[in-house]
């Protein structure tokens, strides 16, 4: 029993880490229909920005605080670098889809290579507040608490994200957007401004998701980016692109689905049932990767 | 086949057409259209199946790749984007209605009037229905409810010129009429460039026709005057009113 708990929480735990990739994926696609190879890079900004934040505030500060200035930085910056690509590399290739699957993918492959050039392609651990390194025991598991977190965090993004959607101005376009776009440029709605705000969005999100990734590893490296935006892609399709309510539902799946079959077959074997989930939901309801309502 | 027959000229069109060209891909749709929309009443944009009626309307409000002039009260519009000229009050609604099926009848209006949605007074006064339906998904409606979901939509704007097309397609004879009389009624505030495939609607609400053929115009006079002259409407058109049931 306390194995199933341990499990459940630490799979919980890794599907929050994928809902928070997955997110703005998710949005930017159903809304834009723009397949963000780049968001990979995203991620990995966010990790470099929150760990050359983190060695470079004092070291008086106690790790937490300094963890805390990371993320508000690492939001800043994917953020920013979200609003740079939609604005420079993508706004300019709407409608040319396969112009910008070959940038984003060039855009991925070239952010890999400026970090590996500056920082080394090794991967450079990063500091973690003792809290995040301790366990909570509940029952008979001991439970790491990064997982309890991660979990909080994906929580408030999805409850965050969704009240934007369903109480907002902004949220209300989006929605209208990911079903008919076109037509809500007839109706006089500057769209192109609502992509530029929802490129911000995944941006930060991918960054969030790229700082905590590196916690949950202990270490940033150029290539961790790319490795979560595997899964992140497969949460996307798995619920539907463009749904964010899918997205959560498929994070929840997947983490717990890879966590499983990690413990109970055998250590590596929950990539594969990931992939087999996939195709299965593939055969079975090929329409989601048509998308769906956000 | 006649040319242009008779040009109602009125002193200042609310939309002058020249020379409007459109290309998709090696296809040359639209081949130098010309015609003028007066600045009241309804102008009736007819033709058969695939002569390029749609693409005229989509041309206009930017949704086409376009070449020539699209002049709007004097105004030439043909470099802006369509958001601003649909912000510059050419409202244009489609073709199959194309609601947002997710959001509610409320929703839909109030991503063009924010504040008042189903509450502005014009929805109680031409669709009560929507008002009554508010919080229902615009996709659970019925054709005819659609219709007038997508119209109210654009009516919440204070237009130069609505652009309409095929509001009746596929609907009951009785949505038909209700449709007619709405049009008629926002008719006498706004000019419309309406295409159409039912004639007794033409006949009844249209006060002018400009009909198309493999995209140019090949006839533009009254629309009492063509529906009356049965052989040219069956010449243009390949139908006669006395197939047609009425409105």
């Amino acid at each position: 029993m306390s194995d199933l708990l341990l499990l459940g929480v630490t799979g919980l735990g890794l599907g929050a880490l994928y809902f928070l990739a997955a997110s703005g994926l998710s949005l930017i696609y159903g809304l834009m229909g723009v397949l963000n190879f780049a968001h990979g890079a995203f991620m990995m900004a966010g990790s470099y920005a929150g760990w050359l934040t983190m060695t470079g505030l004092p070291g008086s500060l106690s790790v937490g605080a300094r963890l805390a200035v990371a993320v508000v930085v690492a939001l800043v910056v994917g953020a920013l670098i979200g609003v740079v690509v939609e604005v420079v590399l993508i706004r300019p290739l709407y409608r040319h889809h396969i112009q910008q699957v070959l940038v984003t993918v060039g855009l991925s492959l070239a952010a890999v290579a400026a970090a590996q050039g500056i920082w080394g392609a090794d991967a450079h651990p990063i500091e973690k507040p003792t809290w995040m390194s301790g366990t909570t025991q509940i029952a008979a598991a001991r439970l790491p608490n990064d997982r309890f977190l991660f979990l909080v965090v994906a929580l408030a993004v999805f409850l965050g994200l969704m009240a934007l959607l369903h109480f907002t101005r902004l949220g209300l376009i989006i929605r209208a957007g990911v079903e008919n776009r076109t037509m809500v440029e007839a109706l006089g709605i500057n769209v192109h401004r609502t992509f530029t705000i929802v490129f911000a969005m995944g941006g930060a999100a991918a960054a969030l998701a790229g700082i905590l990734y590196s916690q949950y590893a202990g270490s940033v490296s150029p290539a961790q980016g790319g490795s979560l935006l595997i899964f992140a892609f497969i949460v996307v399709v798995i619920g539907g692109m463009g749904s964010l309510v899918g997205t959560a539902v498929a994070s929840v799946v997947v983490g717990l689905v890879q966590q499983l079959a990690n413990y109970y077959a055998a250590s590596g074997v929950g990539d594969l049932s990931v992939v087999m989930l996939l195709a299965l939901v593939l055969l079975l309801r090929p329409a989601s990767m048509k998308g769906a309502h956000a | 086949m006649s040319d242009t027959v008779t040009d109602t000229a009125t002193p200042s069109p609310v939309l002058r057409i020249e020379d409007l060209h459109v290309r998709y891909g090696g296809s040359h749709i639209l081949q130098g259209v010309s015609f003028d929309v007066p600045g009241r009443g309804v102008t009736a944009l007819l033709g058969r199946n695939g002569v390029g009626k749609t693409t005229t309307l989509k041309a206009i409000i930017g949704l086409a790749p376009r070449a020539g002039r699209i002049i709007v009260d004097g105004e030439e519009i043909q470099g802006r984007g369509t958001t601003r000229i649909v912000r510059d009050g050419i409202a244009y609604v489609p073709e199959d209605r194309e609601v947002f099926g997710g959001l509610t009848v409320d929703e839909n209006l109030r991503l063009v009037d924010p504040d008042r949605g189903v509450d502005a007074p014009i929805v109680a006064e031409l669709f009560p229905d929507l008002v009554q339906r508010r919080s229902q998904r615009a996709g659970t409606l019925s054709g005819g409810q659609q219709q007038m979901v997508s119209l109210a939509r654009v009516l919440l704007r204070d237009n130069r010129l609505l652009l309409i097309d095929e509001p009746t397609k596929g609907l009951a004879p009785k949505l038909v009429t209700e449709v007619a009389e709405v049009l008629a009624e926002v008719a006498r505030v706004t000019p419309i460039l309406l295409v159409e495939q039912n004639l007794p609607l033409v006949r009844r609400i249209a006060d002018t026709v400009v009909v198309l053929d493999a995209g140019k115009v090949v006839h533009r006079g009254r629309a009492a005057d063509l529906i009356a002259d049965v052989e040219l409407t069956r010449e243009l058109l390949g139908v006669s009113m006395r197939r047609e049931g009425a409105a």
